[in-house]
């Protein structure tokens, strides 16, 4: 489709306010896109970046202001509207209207879905002060608040999230557990390799690790929590407790719409859901036509490429989308990145640096093939590495399967 | 087109150079970004303005 020739003149709708949904804007206007363009965010705030709200913004290092996306300057420049703190609730696919909480119905010739993630949360912590999540700036900032005021967190989590929330507030003078089914921290992510790495770091600056075991809920008094229960029946005391267990596409929203959702608003591998209606960011799983397999990645570097790819296709090119996944994760002094894919049960080969000095980088191969590149406080040597994954790119689908 | 780099944002992720090598680097040391050529001639523009895109830590600003 052409908006550009639309006669309607409504031009271009992103439902989502955070960063897929203003790369997208912005790549339109970059693209020569001159028509409405209208953005729509369910929280108060303009554009905000996530990465640092773990770290930065928890620490206190950064104001909030710092994790702005965009100056107010640069946002008047793009010509949007932005219409915030009024969440989406539905999404009629052929008259691409979207009607939003506060009773809007915004009608365009072309809808992107940016609508993110929404965290798990467990049994009863909705009725427990003290417990917290981590995704919006406001979470950020009501844990910050509670930390200050507190001396125990457990970490429920030990995931990326859980695993840099854990160094943060143990920099910020805190007694803190991390607990959580894996072995070690990121054992999903990065393998028993290097998740044993991670953890040996956690232990040696003093977070406590209690991991390998499920957690069966939470106990308070008073409306308060004081702890979490383990499977094992062991009761770990807190203060505060955050649950980072991880997040489900923001996709209830769309539920009456008719549109396939399945882990991921199911977009093909142009990010088109239907007709007119494309899917970015965290919330958008679509089919990477060289691989041969349905993706969807929860990273900011896949934020941005995959809104250039949209605003391009919004505007009637034909471009598959098919990025390298990136990530990266930053942890007391260890900057971990990884480019491509680490499998489960992948042969691991060190091929720079040393395991003993942490600075390395590791080559990550399924069935003999590469799949993913990880560096640990090696960024430019793990990066002269990306190049061996790209080739690899079309072999990697056994290994996502 | 006038380049710079913020180097205290700049994580290192090398996305830059990924996608315009003749303008952008990384130290060997950290891996943080620095810039070959604040000033690049008119066809590696498009390259340059994708490395902005990119970059995951916004540390690159263009003047056109």
């Amino acid at each position: 489709m052409n908006v550009i020739a639309n006669e309607d003149g409504c031009g271009v709708l992103v439902v989502g306010a955070s960063a897929a949904g203003l790369a997208t804007a912005e790549a339109l206007r970059r693209k020569g896109y001159r028509g409405g363009l209208t953005v729509l965010g369910a929280e108060p705030h303009l554009p905000y970046d996530r990465p640092p709200l773990s770290k930065q913004v928890l620490s206190g290092a950064w104001d909030p202001e710092r994790a702005h996306l965009r100056p107010q300057a640069a946002l008047s420049a793009l010509d949007a509207e932005f219409v915030l703190a009024d969440p989406a609730v539905g999404l009629d696919p052929a008259a691409r209207t979207v009607h939003t909480a506060s009773g809007r119905a915004l009608r365009a010739d072309a809808v992107v879905v940016a609508t993110g993630l929404r965290p798990r949360t467990l049994p009863g912590q909705a009725d427990l002060a003290g417990v917290h999540v981590l995704r919006t700036l406001d979470d950020a900032l009501a844990l910050r608040a509670d930390l200050l005021a507190s001396s125990r967190l457990v970490v429920v989590g030990e995931g990326v999230l859980g695993a840099e929330i854990a160094a943060t507030a143990h920099g910020m003078g805190l007694e803190v557990t991390m607990a959580g089914p894996q072995p070690a921290p990121m054992t999903s992510q990065v393998g028993p390799l290097v998740a044993g790495l991670l953890a040996e770091l956690h232990t040696e600056r003093g977070v406590r690790l209690r991991l390998g075991a499920g957690v069966s809920r939470l106990s308070g008094h008073r409306g308060k929590v004081t702890g979490v229960c383990l499977d094992t029946g062991e009761v770990l005391p807190a203060d505060v407790v955050v649950v980072a267990i991880g997040a489900d596409p923001a996709t209830g929203w769309l539920a009456s719409s008719g549109l396939r959702t399945d882990n991921g608003l199911v977009c093909d591998s142009r990010c088109r859901a239907a007709e007119g209606i494309y899917a970015v960011g965290d919330v958008a799983r679509w089919h990477h036509d060289r691989l041969g397999v349905s993706l969807r990645l929860e990273n900011r570097t896949n934020a941005m490429e995959q809104a250039d790819t949209v605003a391009a296709n919004i505007l009637g090119d034909d471009q598959p989308y098919r990025p390298v996944p990136y990530f990266w994760t930053d942890q007391f002094d260890a900057r971990i990145q990884v480019h491509g894919v680490l499998p489960a049960g992948a042969e691991v080969t060190v091929t720079d640096g040393d395991l003993a000095s942490r600075r390395f980088v590791a080559l990550y191969r399924h069935d003999g093939r590469v799949t993913g590149v990880l560096g640990w406080n090696m960024p430019k040597q793990t990066r002269l590495r990306r190049q061996e994954v790209v080739d690899a790119l079309p072999d990697l689908a056994p290994a996502l399967r | 087109m006038k380049v710079t780099i913020d180097q205290d944002r700049c994580v290192a992720s090398g996305q830059c150079v990924v996608a315009a090598a003749e303008v952008f680097d990384q130290r060997d040391e950290d891996g943080v970004a620095v810039l070959l050529n604040p000033d690049p001639p008119a066809e590696q523009a498009a390259d340059v303005r994708h490395a902005a895109v990119v970059c995951p830590a916004l540390a690159i600003h263009i003047e056109e």
